[in-house]
């Protein structure tokens, strides 16, 4: 166990650094939160910045166009991104974390050619359209079809909460090749074209008013075989590659985030008095604790990463510890803010040292309720956990499989 | 002793019940959301008509004259019916504003903030200022009077309320208005204000809890209905006993004010409220978890109870005051 990064990792945050500092203010000015459109041509903007400078993909090997650099760069890379505060992944999300990283362990060479470096050039984004109206937690019951027909797959049915749908390129499809009961071993991953005929996005409202999900209508729509990734009927060990990235190293911007949100939200305590309260500094030194430890998984776990090439369970350990500590955070803020945290907009302190950040606060608060539930609720995390790593029975099941 | 409610009172929830699920069903609270005017003034008469507002106002003064016993099983009912407005300081005012017991005037409140030693940089939020006729502005020294203040105050709607049935405006700081009520009065609000505000966060709570307890009975997941699941079912469980305690914990504060010589009415009061608010809020998060990706849509209403709670929350009386107060109440 050693803490200390090496000199070649040391040069690479310098570079970085000096990078950051001379192209951020040359960034156009962030678009409106509900504006899709915008927020797609300035997240993919940025991401073509980062391609040229050479910071795009910088654990991807370099066929696909990355940096071929290792999981520790990648960690100080967002580390210095979020204390840069330059812009987030955004809509690149899928694309960089899940689909990217699924071509690249069991994508065709051409696949590979065709898809990665449009993902890092910030050319192509992409959506997941994993869950169903009926198969939510429970997956393998997914229903959406795809027939062989030639040279194609013939797609009917639906998919439900696909983030970004309105702006994606591509969307990771998972569907059923098998018979209708075969669950997990009749699955297959295939690439969907966005603008193929048959396709209808709807989108959805969130409990924040934003319609940053969507359900995905599928009549009839041909995908050629040439897109699917993996065997037919393989799809669910190659979505297991996916989910393990989503719950392993996606987190760590917003972790690093987190951090940023307990100091500003020290500070909001200092400038109302709240912080005078011995019981405001112990929540605030709680939180604060918690947040260095899953800062120390983070780095267990990239470690584990670094050495095997995927992250290990550590990503649920994670997952469900960050969700309750984000919760611990978007009340301690909330809480700060009093009635000024009745709304999601800023405003104004009486104290002319500047605006409470009540859009902020309030946002976290409501977006950290979808921490426990998206990419597998907490529900489903702790059987995971003490079903597979724990080796508990499990809970009874009606259904086989 | 009997805690038990008596056949009259019954006969009032069942009948408020009935009003609010023929007068105020969830499409029609619904419809105003995120507008600057949640509350619907013919609406607001029905209720002022079904005595709501004039419920615990002496009857030689025009009201029902009943006790706050009746007024927390009240309102319950119209927590549970997420009904958008100030009630508590319309209920208040009856009596002391006209029109507040009649349900033609909507009368709000707001707290002046307490001088304190360091820089007070929060600003001052009132709800429903468009709707409000008379704003009523609540301090240890007595109640003060504003009216027309939409016209009066300089004040500004903040865009994208936390609950979209209840708009906000913030304002840097209150004029003096005209002095209506002494320090007497003032206490007696704060204390009838936490039992009645902690009533609706009781019915909501419950509402949390019957909207989940519905659904984890009917979802199906992996060949069951995720109710069967213990995870599902204990959220549910630890559900409907917070509800029912903090239910006990405001009744029975409600009845202490009604009988003073059975406890000390600040501390019950102070008390139920610290429960109803963290039973509101916390199983409003428990209904939106149990309902998966669809808790977290607008169309779902799920997340209605949980804004509104958080909402109720800031006002007569925030867990950490009422922790402080119960805390210097064991010090003998
Ligand atoms: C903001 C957000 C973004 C999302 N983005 C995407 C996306 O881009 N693409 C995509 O495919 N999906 C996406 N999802 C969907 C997400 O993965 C699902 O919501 C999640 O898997 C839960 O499924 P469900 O909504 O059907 O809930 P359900 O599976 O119906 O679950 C309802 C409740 O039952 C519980 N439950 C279910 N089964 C069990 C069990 N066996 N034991 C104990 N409890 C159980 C759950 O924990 C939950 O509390 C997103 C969701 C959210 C909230």
């Amino acid at each position: 166990m050693d803490l200390r990064y090496s000199d070649a990792e040391q040069a690479f945050r310098a570079d970085l650094r000096t990078w950051l500092e001379a192209t951020l203010p040359t960034l156009p000015p962030k678009p409106d939160p509900n504006d899709w459109p915008g927020r797609r041509a300035y997240d993919t903007h940025w991401q073509r910045l980062l391609f040229d400078a050479g910071y795009a993909g910088v654990d991807w090997p370099t066929e696909g166009g990355g940096r071929g650099a290792s999981a520790i760069e990648e960690l100080i890379f967002k580390e210095e991104l979020e204390r840069a505060h330059a812009p987030y992944v955004g809509v690149n999300f899928v694309g960089l974390l899940h689909a990217g990283p699924t071509i690249i362990a069991e994508g065709t060479p051409e696949q590979k050619a065709r898809f990665l470096p449009a993902i890092l050039q910030g050319e192509d984004v992409w959506c997941q359209g994993f869950s169903e109206p009926n198969a939510g937690s429970d997956l393998a019951s997914m229903r959406t079809r795809a027939v062989r027909d030639g040279d194609d797959y013939v797609i009917t049915g639906q998919k439900i909460w696909t983030s970004h749908a309105e702006v994606a390129d591509h969307c990771e499809l998972l569907v059923r090749t098998g018979p209708e009961d075969s669950r997990h071993r009749g699955i297959t991953w295939l690439i969907l074209p966005m603008d193929a005929p048959g396709v209808d996005i709807r989108p959805l409202s969130t409990i924040a008013g934003s319609n940053e999900f969507a359900e995905l209508f599928l009549d009839e729509v041909r995908v050629p075989v040439t897109n699917r990734v993996g065997e037919e009927n393989d799809g669910w060990r190659v979505t297991m590659v996916t989910l393990s990235f989503e719950r392993g190293t996606a987190f760590v911007g917003d972790l690093l985030e987190a951090f940023e949100l307990l100091s500003t939200s020290v500070t909001l305590a200092q400038r109302t008095g709240a912080w005078d309260d011995v019981g405001t500094r112990r929540e605030a030194g709680h939180i604060k604790a918690e947040l260095d430890a899953l800062w120390a998984l983070t780095r267990r776990n990239v470690s584990q990463a670094a050495r095997t090439g995927i992250p290990g369970q550590g990503g649920t350990y994670f997952k469900l510890a960050y969700s309750e500590t984000r919760h611990k955070l978007g009340e301690f803020s909330l809480g700060l803010l009093e009635r000024a945290g009745l709304a999601a907009h800023d405003v104004e302190g009486l104290d002319d040292a500047g605006v409470l950040p009540a859009q902020t606060v309030v946002e976290d608060w409501l977006r950290g309720i979808s921490l426990t539930i998206a990419a597998g609720t907490s529900q489903i995390q702790r059987n995971i956990v003490g079903e597979r790593i724990l080796g508990l029975p499990k809970e009874p099941q009606s259904q086989k499989g | 002793m009997d805690f038990e409610i008596n056949e009259t009172q019954t006969e009032l929830v069942d009948g408020i019940r009935r009003l609010c699920e023929g007068e105020f069903p969830l499409d029609v609270v619904r419809a105003r959301e995120s507008t600057e005017r949640a509350i619907d003034r013919d609406g607001w008469q029905t209720l002022g008509d079904a005595g709501v507002f004039g419920l615990c106002l002496a009857e030689e003064a025009g009201g029902v004259g009943l006790g706050l016993a009746e007024g927390a099983l009240v309102f319950e009912e119209l927590g549970r019916s997420l009904i958008p407005g100030p009630l508590v300081a319309t209920h208040l005012a009856a009596g002391l504003v006209e029109g507040a017991a009649e349900g033609t005037a909507v009368v709000g409140l707001v707290e002046r903030p307490r001088p304190s030693a360091s820089s007070t940089a929060l600003p001052i939020v009132i709800e429903h200022l468009a709707d409000l006729d008379v704003l009523l502005v609540l301090s240890d020294a007595g109640i003060e009077r504003i009216d027309n203040p939409a016209a009066t105050l300089d004040a500004r709607l903040l865009p994208r309320p936390m609950d979209p049935l209840t708009p906000v405006w913030a304002l840097a700081s209150l004029p003096t208005g005209e002095p209506i009520a002494g320090p007497d009065v003032a206490a007696w609000w704060r204390r009838d204000g936490a039992v009645l505000t902690a009533a609706l966060q009781v019915g909501m709570a419950q509402w949390s809890c019957d909207l989940a307890v519905d659904y984890a009975k009917g979802r199906v997941q992996f060949g069951r209905p995720i109710g069967g699941f213990q995870a599902i079912k204990h959220l549910c469980a630890d559900m409907v006993v917070r509800a029912e305690v903090a239910r006990c914990a405001v009744q029975s504060a409600a009845v202490t004010v009604d009988q003073p010589e059975v406890g000390d009415p600040d501390v019950a009061a102070a008390g139920a409220k610290l429960l109803a608010d963290e039973a509101a809020v916390t199983n409003g998060r428990s209904c939106i978890q149990v309902h998966g990706g669809m808790g977290f849509t607008w169309e779902v209403p799920a997340h209605l109870a949980y804004k509104r709670a958080r909402v109720l929350s800031t006002s007569f009386g925030t867990a950490h005051d009422l922790a402080e107060a119960l805390a210097q109440s064991l010090v003998v």
